[in-house]
C-alpha cells in the first residue's frame, strides 16, 4: 500500500516536472504548430532555405515568405502571392498547402539549384505543381530566388460574344395529364470497353450527344455475374464531361474496385441525360497536343480560351486509341490556373505506363466551369 | 343431439324465409344508367323509408315514401361504375344495383404524342395514343372511331383512321424528310387534341471546309452544314477541327453559328487539318505554303 502511494505521488511530481520542461522549452514542431515558429528556421543550407520557404507557404505567411526571398525587388509580394494562388480566381485560391518537397539539383559553394515540389489539396484532390529555385549564399545564410511568373492581364476591353444559348420551359404542375414535356437530349454510348486493371475493372467509353439541344449527361454501369445477379453498381462520378453540345462527344471511365472481369458476365450500361439550359460559350482551343511515350508516358498541350470570360476551372478529358481506334485509357487533369481569354495555358496528363505502348492516337476534350458564369 | 337437429333445421327454415321475402321486395332497377342523365326508381310499400345510391366516386341518399317513384335529375350521378342501391324501411330493407355508363358522346380526348422532337426521315418515329372520355371524363369504352393527322410545315400530311379498343387508340407514323414543327392533331368527331412534334434536321451530311491563310494563322470554315436531306443543321452543333502536324495535334470543338463553323489554327507546312461532327467526318486538307 505504501509503496503504491509512492509510486502515485512519484509519477505525479514527474507528469509535473515534463509539463513545465515542455512549455519551458519547447521543442520546434511544437512551437511550429502553435503557429510561434517554423519547424525549419534555419536558412544555413540551401536546402534548409528552400524548406523553410516551403513552411511559410505551407502556413500562407506570405510577408515571412515574401522576406525571406533573395530576389524580391524585382516583384511585390500581392504579385508573389498571386502566382501561388492564381492571378483569377481558380481551384488554388480555395486550397491550402498540404506538403512539399525538395531536392537538390546542383550546388556549389555560393548558389544551389533546388526542385520545389509543392502538394496543394484541392476540392478535387491534389494538385501538384513543381518550381525550381536558384538559391544563393548571402553572408552565412542562403536566399532563395523566387522563379515568378507573371500571368499576363488580359487589358479592360468589350469582348462580344453571339454564341447560342438554350433555355428550356418544362411543363407545368398543372398541365393535364397527357400534355408534352420537353423531350430530353437523345443521347448513345458510341463505344464501350470493360479493361481489368490490378484496382479492379474499369469501364471505358465515349458517349455522344446525337440531339439537337444540350444534355447534362452521366453514365452509370452495373456488373452482372454469369448468374445474372447484380455484383456492383457504379456511376462515372467526374470521368466524364457532364455538359454537351449538340453532337458533341465525351470519354467516360467507371471503375468497379475489387472486381475481376473473370467474375463478369455481362455489364447493362445506363446512360443518363436532361436537357439542361446551356451556352456554347466558352470555346476551348486545345493546341500543341503531343504524345510522350514510356517512361513518364503522357499527353501535353495547352488550352488557348478563345472567349471572352475567363473560365476558372479547366477539366482536361484525354482519350485513347490503340491503332485499330479502339479506346484503350481515358485519363483526366485539373487544371489549377484560371483560363484568361486567348491565354495558353500548359496541361499535362498522365498516361499508365503499360497502357502507353498501346497508344497511337487520342482525342481531348475539355469541360469548363466559371464561377457566376453564364452556364 | 334431437333438439339440437331441431334447432338446426329451425335457423334454416328461417334463413330460407328471410330470403324469400327480400327477393319479393327487389326495387325495380334500370340496368345502366348514362353518365349524367336523369334516371327514376320506383319503389312498392306503404311508409316512409331512405334510399342510398353508393358508388365509388359518389353516394346520394334521398328520402323517399313507399309506393313512389324517387326522381333524379339529370346531372345526379356521373362517374361511371356499379352502383349498390339500399332503400331502407321502417319494416324491411329493400336493395339491388345497376351501373353508370359513360356517355355515348365523346367531349375529351387525352392524347399522348412521342417524342415531342425526333430527326426527320425517321420510319415509325412518332407514336400518338389516344384515350376518348366523355363530359364526366369517363372513359368511353364503346368502339369510337378516331383520325390521327400528322401536318409537315411543307404541307405534307399523314392520315390514319383507328377504331378504338377498349376506349384507345393508337397510331405510328413517320418523320419526314423537312424539318420543322409539326401539327399531330387527334379527332373524334367535333373533339380534337393537338400536340406538336419537332422534326430536327439529322447527322450532317457531306461536311467540307476550306483553308485560306490569314498572317500566320489559317481560317478553317466550313461551308453551311446541311444533313443528308438538305435540312441546315442547328446553329451550337460541334464542329470538331483538328490539326494535325509534326507529330502533335491541336482541337478546337466550334459551334456552328450562322450555319457555319470557323476557327483559326497555326499555319504550318504540311499541316493536316481535319473536319467533324459527332461521328461524322468531313474531309482533310493538306497545308502546303
Amino acid at each position: 500500500m505504501n509503496n503504491g502511494r509512492l509510486y502515485a505521488a512519484l509519477l505525479g511530481t514527474l507528469t509535473v516536472a515534463l509539463v513545465a520542461i515542455g512549455t519551458i522549452w519547447p521543442a520546434p514542431s511544437a512551437l511550429a504548430y502553435s503557429g510561434a515558429g517554423s519547424i525549419l528556421g534555419s536558412s544555413s543550407t540551401p536546402q534548409a532555405a528552400v524548406e523553410s520557404l516551403g513552411e511559410e507557404i505551407r502556413k500562407q505567411a506570405w510577408e515571412k515568405a515574401y522576406g525571406s526571398l533573395a530576389n524580391r525587388t524585382q516583384f511585390t509580394e500581392p504579385e508573389f502571392v498571386k502566382d501561388l494562388t492564381g492571378y483569377y480566381p481558380s481551384l488554388l485560391t480555395y486550397t491550402a498547402l498540404d506538403k512539399f518537397e525538395v531536392r537538390p539539383l546542383h550546388s556549389s559553394a555560393n548558389e544551389a539549384e533546388m526542385e520545389l515540389t509543392l502538394h496543394w489539396a484541392t476540392v478535387v484532390g491534389l494538385s501538384v505543381s513543381t518550381r525550381d529555385l536558384h538559391v544563393v549564399r548571402n553572408g552565412d545564410r542562403w536566399e532563395p530566388e523566387w522563379p515568378i511568373v507573371r500571368e499576363s492581364i488580359v487589358p479592360p476591353q468589350v469582348i462580344p460574344v453571339n454564341y447560342l444559348r438554350w433555355d428550356v420551359i418544362y411543363r407545368g404542375p398543372g398541365d393535364d395529364w397527357g400534355a408534352q414535356d420537353v423531350e430530353a437530349p437523345h443521347v448513345r454510348i458510341v463505344d464501350m470497353h470493360p479493361v481489368d486493371r490490378a484496382e479492379g475493372v474499369v469501364i471505358l467509353g465515349e458517349l455522344l450527344n446525337e440531339d439537337v439541344v444540350p444534355a447534362y449527361v452521366s453514365v452509370s454501369a452495373t456488373l452482372l455475374s454469369k448468374s445474372q445477379s447484380a455484383i456492383a453498381t457504379e456511376g462515372s462520378f467526374d470521368k466524364i464531361d457532364h455538359l454537351l453540345l449538340p453532337k458533341q462527344v465525351t470519354p467516360f471511365l467507371i471503375q468497379f474496385h475489387n472486381v475481376t472481369l473473370s467474375d463478369v458476365g455481362s455489364i447493362r450500361m445506363n446512360p443518363l441525360s436532361a436537357l439542361i439550359p446551356a451556352s456554347a460559350d466558352p470555346v476551348i482551343e486545345i493546341g500543341s497536343e503531343q504524345l510522350h511515350p514510356a517512361p513518364g508516358a503522357s499527353l501535353t498541350g495547352q488550352l488557348i480560351n478563345q472567349s471572352g470570360q475567363i473560365v476558372n476551372v479547366a477539366h482536361v478529358l484525354g482519350t485513347f486509341y490503340d491503332k485499330s481506334g479502339q479506346v484503350v485509357w481515358v485519363a483526366d487533369r485539373y487544371v489549377d490556373q484560371a483560363l484568361s481569354p486567348q491565354t495558353p495555358v500548359p496541361f499535362e496528363i498522365h498516361i499508365p505506363e503499360d497502357l502507353a505502348r498501346n497508344v497511337s492516337s487520342q482525342r481531348t476534350v475539355v469541360a469548363t466551369y466559371s464561377f457566376g458564369g453564364s452556364q | 343431439m334431437r333438439v339440437r337437429l331441431t334447432f338446426l333445421f329451425g335457423v334454416l327454415a328461417a334463413a330460407i324465409a328471410q330470403m324469400s321475402l327480400a327477393q319479393d321486395a327487389r326495387m325495380q332497377l334500370p340496368t345502366t344508367v348514362e353518365a349524367g342523365s336523369a334516371f327514376s326508381i320506383p319503389s312498392v310499400g306503404n311508409g316512409q323509408a331512405t334510399l342510398y345510391i353508393v358508388g365509388l366516386g359518389q353516394v346520394l341518399k334521398r328520402s323517399v315514401k313507399l309506393g313512389e317513384t324517387a326522381f333524379f335529375p339529370a346531372g345526379s350521378l356521373i362517374s361511371a361504375g356499379h352502383y349498390l342501391v339500399v332503400l331502407a324501411g321502417t319494416s324491411a330493407t329493400q336493395n339491388g344495383s345497376f351501373d353508370v355508363v359513360s356517355a355515348h358522346e365523346p367531349a375529351n380526348l387525352s392524347f399522348l404524342a412521342k417524342p415531342s422532337r425526333l430527326p426527320v426521315g425517321l420510319h415509325g418515329g412518332i407514336t400518338g395514343a389516344v384515350y376518348v372520355f366523355d363530359d364526366y371524363h369517363n372513359l368511353i369504352s364503346a368502339p369510337t372511331p378516331v383520325s390521327f393527322e400528322l401536318a409537315n410545315p411543307s404541307s405534307t400530311v399523314q392520315k390514319q383512321s383507328v377504331v378504338t379498343r377498349n376506349g384507345a387508340a393508337w397510331a405510328v407514323m413517320d418523320s419526314t424528310a423537312h424539318q420543322g414543327i409539326d401539327k399531330f392533331v387527334a379527332r373524334v368527331g367535333d373533339v380534337y387534341s393537338t400536340r406538336v412534334v419537332a422534326q430536327v434536321p439529322g447527322d450532317p451530311c457531306g461536311l467540307k471546309m476550306t483553308a485560306q491563310l490569314i498572317g500566320q494563322q489559317v481560317r478553317l470554315v466550313t461551308d453551311p452544314v446541311r444533313d443528308c436531306s438538305g435540312n441546315a443543321v442547328p446553329d451550337g452543333t460541334v464542329v470538331t477541327f483538328t490539326e494535325n502536324y509534326n507529330g502533335a495535334q491541336s482541337t478546337v470543338d466550334e459551334p456552328l453559328k450562322n450555319g457555319v463553323a470557323e476557327v483559326e489554327l497555326s499555319a504550318h507546312n504540311g499541316a493536316a487539318f481535319s473536319v467533324a461532327s459527332g461521328i461524322v467526318m468531313g474531309n482533310q486538307i493538306r497545308w502546303e505554303k
